[in-house]
């Protein structure tokens, strides 16, 4: 099983709609990718609790369909 | 057994540095295992490796454990740090370093 790129950006939106998602493929396999979001959702959280907000956006894909996404978050700069 | 959640605080009460990897820090059997046990190899962290592609419960009861679905896993003082992504982006900028020394582990 895999997903495609449009998909994860598709859910991430969903759960994130003002995020400005960037999704790499880096395998081209249909499951490493890479993300970048930003968004400010994130200001104040932790990495770990941005990088959970990721996680539960791909409704548990994460680890089972789509086996690699790095990620990278963080809050526009003011 | 004693279930595993309480068996995971166990080993995060009595270890300082804990990697949940898949494989041994010797022998890593993944790409993100392997870069975060050369990242603490590098930074000269005393810390346990538990390979928890040994326990089907185990590689289930961690990612349960921190609401976080992939593995490698590292904890420090008990606090769960992050997987390779994060322990990588805190290698590179030193807050790994700071973390590690400031609870005078490395």
């Amino acid at each position: 099983m895999a997903m495609n790129a449009s998909e994860i950006e598709h859910l991430i939106r969903e759960a994130l709609p003002d995020a400005r998602v960037e999704i790499r493929d880096l395998a081209g396999d249909g499951d490493h990718y890479a993300a970048n979001v930003i968004s400010p959702s994130f200001r104040g959280k932790s990495r770990v609790q941005q990088h959970q907000m990721i996680y539960a956006a791909l409704k548990g894909r994460m680890g089972g369909e789509l086996h690699a996404l790095a990620l990278q978050t963080s809050a526009p700069e003011d | 057994m004693t279930d595993i959640k309480t068996w995971i605080d166990s080993e995060l009460q009595s270890n300082d540095v804990v990697l949940f990897m898949k494989g041994t820090p010797d022998a890593p059997m993944c790409g993100f295992s392997s870069r975060v046990v050369q990242i603490l190899d590098h930074l000269g962290a005393p810390y346990k490796g538990i390979n928890v592609l040994e326990s089907g419960e185990l590689r289930q009861g961690i990612k349960d454990y921190s609401n976080w679905p992939t593995i490698p896993q590292l904890y420090v003082k008990g606090e769960f740090i992050g997987g390779c992504d994060i322990v990588t982006e805190m290698f590179q900028s030193g807050e790994l370093k700071t973390l590690l020394s400031e609870k005078t582990l490395a």
